[in-house]
């Protein structure tokens, strides 16, 4: 396989050269040839072919670009060789194999007002798709027996119930963090009992829905928009369509209807695991007994606390499955795409999420459960 | 390349022939796909694949260019024991032959021109970037795309052109064989007749052998110089399609002789006596 191509330059009548080619003129053995053979600047008058063992359409495409480029005759091909240099005669020659490189300067504010056009699209999609929802809503409470409730069942299990030892091990171990540090500082001022007062309220008002909400978009949002944006790419979406399966309630209700439900279940869940995690600090590191702990949580968190938790909860579920279903749906053309979208999807429900956290914390001491 | 055209791709014996299958057994969990499966493919041929559904020919191409390991049984490919050789051994095979999948599975990032670049770059790093490119736009052209075509990325092309696209990619590197994995199915009739055409033409001017998975009758009759069948986990019979008739397999018959069969032999022979 690994031949080499020989050639010789030979004086030729009126000044111009004959080259002689011999060996194996092949994809693997052609390169050093033709870039030797770039740097000769005489003319060659004849290409003789009569030593060539072996030849492929890249050595023929070589021979042929030579020929063309000095307008010499080829003498002595085989036949294999003469079919070869026929069928090379289509070449496309030496041109970009992708698009030109468009410069910094240009591109931009290319990029940046093609962005600022997409945003407008990217508005109008997502009012779009609030309305199909809605509308998806409104078919089912029409005919309630279109619920999709095997989907929904699903979905919940998907969204809740698998998630549940992930999320137990995460708030176990922020309820230590907290409870930990915390004692650590507190006991500066002596006031280590009130480490009971910061993991039972920082786990319910903040940490505990806030975090599950943030493992949920990494979990499951992501899930929606591969799952979804799969569905699109292999035209799974248009083929209920043209059923007459709305994909909107088959597909995106359930998970918004699941993940909004399961989201209340978790946070709340993910809040008893952290104070848990407090108390098993409170008994190893603090000496206050383990139930101790938990009866001093109910004398001292005020129970809007626990409302805080739960009122964020569902919104934050709701976010979540939003822009995971939002950027399945919008995914088209190819596999790439379906990256793109599930990274969009994570990235703006966890953003989402914490920017309404930081509205629900002024609004509810606004209102004076502080 | 040396295709010496004297040697009737028909003949029966064939010298070193570049594939051999011997004992060939796959086995998924409980499930046999394949149970002492013997097939060889002679040097210069086209020879087409059928089964039905199921009955394990992407198997048995996976195995044959070492993407599945068989669980028994020897592949020889050009003279090299595939089943024995770890991946890095078998880059000098890899080089020789070209694999065109179902989907084209073109590289979506890659343009076609870039997806056909892509062998000669990873096997020829001596290649001038020049002749690399020429030669990408000319198997573009040579696989009967546009000249357009180059620069576009597959998400834009039609399932017919990520086909073509697909097979310029398996010929960048001059490969002795090619490996076909229903190269006709989702296309019209007008394309599969212009891509079988495509493949015989590229058969004799570059002295391919292939190996060539099919479900398209107008393929067997047009352009395979031989048929292997594959039913009951082995092939049951390798030879032209009228010599397979003979045998009288009653799968044979019902594959042949259905309608479909029946209006492509008519309409092959119609092409002939034209």
């Amino acid at each position: 396989m690994y031949g080499a191509v020989t050639y010789s330059l030979e004086d030729a009548e009126a000044g111009t050269t004959r080259l002689v080619l011999g060996g194996q003129l092949l994809v693997s053995s052609v390169g050093p040839f033709e870039q030797e053979i770039d740097r000769f600047d005489g003319e060659i008058a004849e290409i003789d072919l009569s030593g060539v063992d072996e030849m492929d359409t890249t050595g023929a495409w070589v021979v042929s670009r030579l020929a063309n480029q000095h307008s010499s005759t080829i003498t002595g091909a085989s036949e294999t060789a003469t079919h070869l240099l026929k069928a090379v005669e289509v070449a496309g020659g030496d041109g970009e194999l992708c698009p030109a490189v468009v410069p910094v300067w240009e591109r931009v504010p290319l990029a940046l007002g093609e962005k600022v056009y997409a945003a407008r699209g990217g508005m109008l999609g997502v009012v779009s798709f609030l309305g199909a929802i809605l509308v998806g809503f409104g078919s089912i409470i029409r005919k309630p027996s279109s619920m999709p409730f095997r989907a929904v069942v699903r979905q919940m299990e998907m969204v809740g119930v698998s998630a549940l030892p992930i999320i137990g091990l995460m708030s176990f171990l922020i309820g230590i963090v907290i409870a930990q540090q915390g004692a650590v500082q507190l006991q500066q001022f002596g006031a280590e009992t009130l480490t009971v007062n910061l993991v039972g309220r920082i786990t319910l008002r903040e940490l505990g829905v806030l975090m599950t909400a943030i493992m949920v978009a990494g979990r499951s949002g992501s899930a929606f928009a591969a799952q979804i944006g799969t569905m699109k790419l292999t035209e799974e979406v248009d083929a209920m369509r043209t059923i007459g399966i709305s994909p909107i309630v088959q597909l995106v209700i359930p998970r918004i209807l699941a993940c909004t439900f399961m989201m209340i279940l978790l946070g709340f869940y993910s809040s008893i695991v952290g104070i848990i995690g407090g108390a098993v600090i409170g008994q190893v590191a603090l000496g206050i007994p383990f139930f101790t702990f938990l009866e001093r949580i109910q004398e001292v968190v005020p129970l809007h606390d626990v409302w805080v938790g739960l009122v964020k909860a569902p919104v934050f579920g709701l976010i979540v499955a939003l822009a995971g279903c939002y950027h399945g749906m919008q995914v088209k053309g190819n596999s790439e795409e379906v990256g793109i979208r599930t990274t969009m999807a994570v990235v703006s429900a966890i953003f989402a999420v914490i920017v309404l956290d930081a509205f629900f914390a002024v609004f509810f001491t606004e209102v004076g459960w502080g | 390349m040396a295709f010496d055209e004297s040697e009737a791709p028909h003949e029966r014996f064939c010298l070193e022939p570049p594939i051999v299958v011997s004992g060939l057994v796959n086995r998924f969990g409980d499930f046999a796909v394949h149970d002492g499966l013997n097939l060889e493919v002679c040097r210069g041929e086209i020879l087409g694949v059928v089964g039905g559904s199921g009955t394990g020919k992407s198997v048995l191409m996976r195995s044959i260019i070492g993407l599945q390991q068989p669980t028994a049984g020897n592949i020889d490919v050009l003279g090299r024991r595939i089943t024995d050789t770890d991946l890095d051994q078998r880059v000098g095979v890899r080089r020789r032959w070209g694999v065109l999948f179902q989907g084209g599975a073109l590289f979506s990032t890659l343009t076609v021109g870039e997806n056909v670049e892509v062998p000669l770059k990873e096997f020829y790093p001596n290649i001038s970037p020049r002749l690399r490119r020429e030669i990408a736009r000319y198997k573009v052209l040579l696989s009967g795309l546009p000249e357009e075509a180059v620069l576009k990325y597959p998400s834009e092309l039609s399932g017919g052109m990520k086909k073509r696209a697909g097979l310029a990619r398996a010929l960048a590197l001059d490969p002795e064989l090619l490996f076909l994995d229903e190269p006709t199915a989702g296309l019209d009739p007008i394309g599969a007749a212009a891509f079988d055409r495509q493949t015989r033409d590229l058969k004799e001017t570059l002295g391919l052998t292939v190996f060539l998975i099919t479900h398209d009758l107008d393929t067997l009759y047009e352009i395979c110089d031989r048929v292997a069948v594959l039913a009951d986990k082995q092939v049951i019979a390798v030879g032209t399609i009228p010599e397979l008739l003979e045998t009288g397999h009653p799968w044979i018959e019902e594959y042949f002789n259905g309608p479909r069969g029946r209006s492509a032999l008519a309409s092959q022979e119609r092409a002939h006596s034209a």
